[in-house]
């Protein structure tokens, strides 16, 4: 059987929620890997839930949240971006393929666009294949 | 322990048409702390709310899951079904199968089934953990604000000020009227868009309850529903408007030319004018960046006194001002007044602009005989640049053949995708005007296809036919300048199925509709989402039109998206509508997904404080050493302090460590 990644997602309620949402409006067809967590800011999303995501065997990590500017606590996302990133260098250092994770800014009017990244970051996470982890708490 | 109810939803065939329901609920049973599993075809309606209510009212659950359509809209819904039968009602979660799954996975069932299974175990684990939490409630600041001037703004502030609703009503310009001040009549009743538009801003002007706030903006804004704090710069106008009558004998002294905005830069005015002619207030400015500061008396400085007659030397529009409102001595300070307002709710009336026809090379934009609908507009309206007269810009005769082109910047992938809607009425509109008064002008009409959609506009644009307009379907590929000014128009007629050549004296381009630069700031400071065509977006395009995600603001005309002057002024009847319900009921509901400290954890680090966007957290004395606080009136729930607090001391209530660990638990757990 082809293997079908299972993708955590996280996504702020007011931008990639609700782009994910309008995808669905748009009947925008993506590969059923992601399944997403809703959580206020993408701020609220602590580099832990990465880690404890990858260390339970999901094959990939999603966290999408709004545009530089248009983040509804203004400065969220940019609080996302920093965390993130150190989190990106700290997944090599522990031997996870980075490209696991994805982080991602997909607006609310972006339902086409949040379908079409699922669509290539699934791609992305097929090629790397299944996580073997599997612990966590 | 908790005992959760799982509730599948059929929407219709919406879920049911893709996702195994039957077996998504056969699931959930299996699920730990699930104690009853059910499925019906609507669970929003009366009858699936009642199947939650009897099961919380027979005590067979204390928690409530729904696997449907999206929390974004009916959250609230059921959350009230849980309220009404008893239980808290943050005892509940959702599992979005519809939206995020059975509508974009069609094409695979069993993808789709497996999904759903693990949001519901995501949502059944999220629910057990979910903690009882209460509403709380705070006044409301008994005024409104409208942000624009225009139709729109103006309908908004007199039905909110009917209502007995102190409004402030802030405009950029010196008047208020908007664009719809600069038509010259409205379609499809060919009135004087000045005769219907004028007294209402006159009612305006005089409203008890209406403060005017023009030549204003808005520069910042704080505060949450009920309780805005915004800052609004007064810009200077370097006339003491107490005193100014607006009798306009400073404009006409001025020897400055401006190019005027309200004649889209068709004539000049003075760097001292009056806005237009109905201004309301009428009261004139100076435009400090194009005065020439006559007779060298610069602003805040004294006069310097004639050699030769002994007196004080003072600019024309000075000299000019009978009512002593023009002191240019004064100090008076470039940046204006900054006030700060408080209201409790407000409504976003910021308009839009028309494209310039610079952007449009293929169209000869450097021909003066090439002009936008808007300035046609002002060309044939009684107080625009040549009174009424159509004359042609380059030598100011009179021309024979005009050429309208529809769609310029609209329904085009290099510009604009969206249909501006205005102009195929607005364009029939002036060629009907023009053959009324000038029967021997031979007009012709380009369209990619006539839209007509409103009430009365197709016996309009009948009418306009049988009076001999020439409509061709097809959209023009360019325009030629010709020696003696005139212009060719390289059209298509897709009806004959060949080329078209129009030699025409005028060309009117019907530019789109677009939401201007300092509207796009304006969303910042107000948080507002734009759509994917650049405007501002309402919360539900079907059943929250005039909301926005900033509850307490509202939105109205075409800041939302191109609309005409009856559809702008029910939306704006409807902002008013519901930017007055939460004056009217006097307090709003805070919910309670907020940031709290649990000081006794709290290191006392202050990683949190400068994190925070509102400023809500300090430092304050608890037992032996300074700890966190966080200030429930400021705090908007982002939970970024809680994401960042090192020792786990701040929570997100409603988002919580324990809840989000275990919604990664459940979906990586095999389903």
């Amino acid at each position: 059987m082809e293997f079908s990644p299972n993708i955590v997602g996280f996504a702020c309620q007011w931008c990639t929620y609700a782009g994910a949402d309008l995808a669905g409006n748009l009947r925008c067809k993506y590969p059923s890997t992601v399944k997403l967590i809703k959580v206020p800011c993408s701020g609220r999303v602590e580099p832990e839930y990465v880690m404890q995501a990858l260390a339970r065997g999901a094959d990939g990590v999603f966290v999408g949240g709004c545009h530089f500017g248009d983040c509804h606590y203004k400065t969220g996302n940019y609080k996302t971006s920093r965390r993130m990133m150190l989190l990106t260098k700290l997944l090599s250092d522990m031997g996870i393929a980075k490209d696991r994770f994805r982080l991602e800014w997909i607006s609310g009017a972006e339902g086409k666009k949040f379908a079409e990244t699922i669509t290539e970051y699934t791609e992305q996470v097929k090629k790397i294949g299944p996580n073997l982890f599997k612990g966590g708490k | 322990m908790a005992k959760v109810g799982v509730y599948v939803c059929h929407c219709g065939s919406n879920i049911a048409g893709v996702v195994d329901v039957a077996a998504v609920r056969e699931y959930a049973e299996t699920l730990p702390d699930v104690v009853v599993s059910r499925e019906y075809l609507f669970m929003c309606s009366d009858p699936g709310q009642e199947l939650i209510r009897k099961d919380i009212k027979d005590g067979l659950v204390d928690r409530v899951v729904v696997a449907a359509c999206t929390p974004r809209t009916h959250e609230p819904i059921f959350r009230k079904a849980l309220e009404s039968a008893g239980l808290n009602k943050y005892f509940f979660e959702m599992a979005n199968i519809r939206d995020q799954d059975s509508w974009v996975h069609g094409d695979d069932h069993a993808g789709a089934t497996r999904k759903a299974k693990q949001l519901v175990a995501s949502a059944v684990a999220k629910a057990a953990n979910l903690e009882a939490l209460e509403d709380t409630y705070v006044d409301v600041t008994q005024a409104a604000m409208v942000v624009g001037g225009g139709v729109a703004g103006i309908f908004a502030a007199l039905d909110l000020a009917n209502m007995g609703h102190k409004v402030y009503l802030v405009e950029k310009e010196p008047s208020i009227g908007g664009v719809m001040a600069q038509l010259d009549k409205t379609f499809p009743t060919n009135d004087c868009s000045a005769c219907i538009l004028t007294p209402i801003m006159v009612e305006v002007g005089t409203h008890p309850n209406i403060e005017m706030l023009t030549y204003a903006e808005v520069e910042d804004v704080d505060g949450y529903i009920g309780n805005f704090k915004v800052k609004v710069r007064k810009k200077q106008t370097y006339v003491d408007w107490t005193k100014c009558t607006g009798c306009g004998a400073c404009a006409e002294a001025c020897p400055a030319k401006v190019p005027d905005s309200f004649n889209c830069g068709m004539n000049d005015r003075g760097a001292a004018y009056i806005h237009f002619p109905q201004a309301v207030p009428k009261k004139a400015v100076v435009d400090m960046k194009h005065c020439l500061n006559c007779a060298g008396h610069k602003i805040g400085q004294e006069p310097r006194i004639s050699k030769k007659t002994g007196e004080p030397m003072l600019a024309p529009c000075e000299k000019a001002c009978a009512a002593d409102a023009i002191n240019r001595s004064l100090p008076w300070n470039p940046e204006g007044e900054l006030i700060e307002i408080e209201v409790g709710t407000v409504v976003l009336a910021t308009g839009y602009r028309v494209m310039e026809k610079e952007h449009f090379k293929e169209y000869a934009p450097d021909s003066p005989n090439v002009l936008t609908a808007l300035q046609m507009e002002r060309l044939i309206s009684a107080t625009g640049p040549t009174g009424g007269k159509l004359l042609r810009p380059s030598d100011g005769k009179k021309p024979k053949v005009l050429d309208f082109i529809s769609c310029v910047g609209s329904r085009d992938i290099r510009h604009h995708t969206y249909c501006s809607r205005v102009c195929c009425m607005y364009m029939i509109k002036q060629a009907r005007l023009l053959m009324e008064k000038y029967p021997d002008l031979e007009i012709y009409m380009h369209f990619i296809d006539v839209r007509t959609p409103g009430k009365d506009f197709d016996e309009y644009y009948t009418h306009a036919a049988e009076m001999g307009i020439h409509f061709i379907k097809g959209k023009p590929g360019g325009i030629e300048m010709l020696p003696d000014d005139r212009l060719r128009v390289l059209g298509y007629d897709s009806a004959m199925g060949e080329n078209i050549e129009v030699d025409a004296d005028l060309v009117i381009l019907a530019t789109a509709i677009e939401l201007p630069e300092d509207a796009q700031k304006l969303a910042q400071k107000f948080s507002m989402t734009m759509d994917g065509s650049g405007f501002f977006k309402e919360l539900h395009p079907k059943l929250k039109p005039v909301d926005t995600p900033i509850e307490g603001v509202f939105l109205a005309g075409c800041c939302q998206g191109p609309k005409d002057i009856p559809d702008t002024v029910a939306q704006a009847k409807a902002a008013a509508a519901s930017a007055a319900i939460p004056l009217a009921q006097k307090r709003v509901k805070i919910e309670p997904i907020l940031s709290e400290v649990y000081p006794e954890k709290c290191s006392g680090c202050g990683i949190c404080v400068p994190l925070c966007p509102y400023n809500a957290i300090s430092l304050k004395p608890y037992a032996d050493r300074p700890r966190a606080v966080i200030d429930m009136t400021q705090c908007k729930g982002c939970g970024v302090c809680a994401s960042a607090c090192p020792s786990g001391a701040i929570i997100l209530h409603g988002y919580t460590d324990d809840q989000i660990y275990s919604q990664i638990a459940a979906l990586t757990q095999s389903a």
